[in-house]
């Protein structure tokens, strides 16, 4: 039982979304100022597009020697007191989580926000098994008060307005008191997000000394010293890492890389890449448990590593999905992110890198139409940090569905009769002729058509300008070359 | 049947191809990781000592972060008290039983109230060292040990961080040398020495999660303060 999957209803998904008012607000904001501010922060750094270069060519290394570098991993993991778990599917990972979680006998967890265990469905697993998680990122926060899986990988509640945070907040924080007023009830929430934040830092505080667990992602593991690292801008991840008895780190297995150098130059890009930020304000590497002589930390730290179909993808057309740093910027600058939003692709990872990966994830079939929600516009690729040719893989996915016979036939017989065509010119003519014809007679009064048969999807929005002229382009061009000679 | 372990390496080598069986591999893996030479390295980042003082404070006040540059270390309580006057604080402090924090004259100010530990909730304010400053983005390297216990970075309202101009660096790799120097001992190397927690802190805690808009004081300090001694280059 993994997230809930919608990614087969991605037409009726957008058709929704598109109709949505809170989302188009919410949108502006992603297509605007954390667009732009990747721009502004990347033009200050000469060096932007050669560090680029120098991620790419650190991952594809690591990539050519990735099982030798997750075994040096392990092994300083473990001789710093770590213990590691390799996990192959989300099922294992969430049982391997639930045993370490009932070895503290524990009854609430704190978490950091992670991909990983948005893509295990962790979250619901523990509430079945008696165990309460708490999301402490304030994004996941608000989504998990919602019930709502992330729309996004960095901002997960972008889609929410200030008005519908407020309101949840008042319905879940019921004995909130004002800041410094003992005894007073919040009663109907100011929408200002400071004041809101606030609500939030309150309530949770409680949680993170309370939690028998903290559970975070990990952006990094670094094979020279056995370190996974986190990067975040709120502080909670550090609080929820450092304050229960045990940590539990969960990521998976392309997050690896060499040293401490390499982790400098891919952070360089990261957080540019991500929120505009030259660093986020909490990068934290993390070293088995607390030392017998430190005052504070975990006395357990396990590393939980999922595979989940990656290792599959080594060797294949999709290898350089394994570069990806989940920065978001390809959904921060993807015009069809930007109209449907990140429910829409009805699963874990949305936008362009979603697109990409899902297929392989939850199967072609279920996810077919995620590499076709693309207008090729190559924005992803030249925003990518890390340089993976998104538009590329959606195409690659886009031939796999037509030769496994994926698509609807209405939809392949289609295409296959124009390649007959486009192969026989004679033919192409002939069609084009009488195509060209039929729509300069229909459309002749208004210059324009309301409605043509197979076209419904364009219509429906907007008229189709008829042909001017009741003669193909070759073949005007043709008498205008006999004319000329 | 085989583990999630072996099974997992398995894939990941048949996806290696005939590549796996180059003997050159591990020894690539082992110079890679051993290497010291770091890769690009911004220009901004390589000026000297006293640029690069001036460029870690800029950064950090772009951030909101407040610098208090004093002359020496007998200084620092004055410069913590007036601090707290300030912001309307009580003159209780939490601070890290570091010898460089423990060996101020906190006398001076008999008002404050220092006692030392790891962060508690009731800590409204802590005061710790860092182990270096990076120019290049503003950024605070710091550490856990049995002197610097990581949740004063975090647990607090008001983090005061008292460093000295002597350990402001270029780049982030500059301070990874530097802690490599300091961790490594005759018979261990870093790695093996390496603590539990290492911070860079970049600015106080914040958020964009509603609407985007920027808010400070998410889940970690709201405010980080820096006394910096004017202990000249290194």
């Amino acid at each position: 039982m993994s997230m809930q999957i919608t990614a087969q209803n991605f037409e009726a998904n957008a058709a929704k979304a598109l109709k949505d008012p809170n989302l188009r607000k919410a949108m502006q904001i992603i297509g605007g100022p954390m667009a732009s501010r990747r721009v502004e922060t990347a033009r200050e750094l000469p060096e932007f597009e050669a560090l680029r270069d120098e991620g790419v060519k650190i991952k594809n290394h690591v990539l050519k020697h990735i099982d030798l570098y997750l075994e040096k991993f392990e092994q300083q993991l473990t001789a710093r007191g770590g213990k590691l778990h390799w996990c192959r599917t989300p099922r294992e990972a969430r049982e391997t989580i639930l045993a370490l979680c009932r070895s503290r006998n524990a009854k609430l967890v704190t978490k950091g926000k992670s991909m990983v265990t948005e893509e295990i469905g962790l979250n619901a697993f523990l509430e079945e098994h008696g165990i309460t998680p708490v999301e402490t990122d304030l994004g996941e926060y608000i989504i998990q008060l919602a019930h709502e899986p992330p729309s996004h990988i960095i901002g997960p509640a972008l889609h929410k307005t200030r008005e519908q945070v407020a309101e949840l907040f008042e319905d879940h924080h019921p004995d909130y008191e004002l800041p410094n007023m003992p005894g007073v009830k919040a009663g109907p929430r100011s929408t200002e997000p400071q004041v809101l934040v606030t609500e939030a830092r309150q309530v949770l505080r409680d949680r993170y000394f309370q939690a028998d667990v903290g559970i975070t992602g990990a952006n990094f593991l670094i094979a020279e010293t056995g370190a996974t690292v986190i990067v975040t801008n709120e502080g909670n991840g550090d609080l929820t890492q450092s304050l229960p008895k045990m940590h539990i780190a969960v990521s998976s297995i392309e997050k690896v890389i060499p040293n401490l150098e390499d982790l400098s130059t891919i952070l360089r890009i990261l957080a540019r890449s991500a929120t505009g930020q030259e660093m986020s304000c909490y990068t934290t590497l993390s070293c088995g448990p607390k030392r017998p002589e430190d005052k504070d930390g975990p006395e357990e730290f396990h590393v939980v590593l999922l595979d989940n179909g990656r290792s599959e993808m080594l060797g294949t057309a999709l290898e350089p999905l394994l570069r990806c740093i989940r920065c978001g910027a390809c959904m921060n600058n993807c015009p069809v992110y930007h109209s449907v939003g990140g429910h829409a692709y009805g699963w874990v990872y949305p936008g362009p890198i979603g697109a990409a990966l899902d297929p392989h994830m939850i199967g072609l079939e279920t996810a077919r139409h995620l590499p076709n929600a693309s207008t090729f516009c190559g924005k992803c690729e030249e925003v990518c940090p890390m340089r993976i040719p998104l538009p590329d893989v959606m195409r690659w996915w886009r031939e796999q569905a037509h030769e496994k016979q994926i698509t609807p036939p209405l939809q392949r017989w289609g295409i296959e009769a124009w390649a007959f065509a486009a192969k026989h010119p004679w033919l192409y003519r002939l069609g084009a002729g009488i195509a060209i014809g039929l729509l300069n007679m229909l459309g002749k009064d208004k210059g324009r058509l309301a409605s043509l048969p197979l076209a419904g999807g364009w219509t429906d929005g907007r008229d189709f300008p008829a042909p001017q002229s009741a003669s193909t382009f070759m073949s005007q061009y043709k008498s205008k070359q006999g004319a000329a000679r | 049947m085989s583990s999630s372990r072996d099974r997992i390496f398995a894939t990941l080598r048949s996806g290696l191809k005939h590549t796996v069986n180059d003997p050159a591999r591990p020894e690539a893996v082992a110079e890679r990781i051993a290497r010291r030479t770091p890769n690009l390295v911004p220009q901004r980042a390589q000026i000297p000592h006293a640029e690069q003082v001036a460029l870690f404070t800029a950064k950090v006040e772009a951030l909101t972060v407040t610098v208090d540059s004093v002359p020496a270390e007998q200084d620092v309580p004055g410069k913590v008290a007036e601090y707290l006057a300030q912001h309307n604080l009580p003159s209780q402090l939490r601070v890290a039983p570091d010898p460089l924090l423990e060996n101020l004259p906190w006398g001076d100010r008999p008002m404050l109230q220092v006692d030392y530990g790891h962060g508690r909730s009731q800590d409204l304010v802590s005061v710790t060292p860092a182990f270096a400053g990076i120019a290049e983005t503003g950024t605070l390297m710091l550490h856990s040990s049995t002197t610097t216990p990581t949740t004063l970075h975090f647990v607090p309202d008001h983090h005061i961080v008292v460093m000295k101009e002597s350990q402001i660096t270029g780049s982030l790799e500059d301070a990874f040398a530097r802690l490599r120097d300091k961790l490594g001992t005759a018979d261990k190397t870093a790695a093996e020495n390496w603590p539990r927690t290492v911070n860079f802190v970049t600015g106080p805690s914040r958020t964009a999660d509603i609407e985007g808009v920027p808010v400070l004081g998410a889940h970690g300090p709201r405010r980080l303060h820096i006394v910096l001694i004017a202990d000249g280059t290194p």
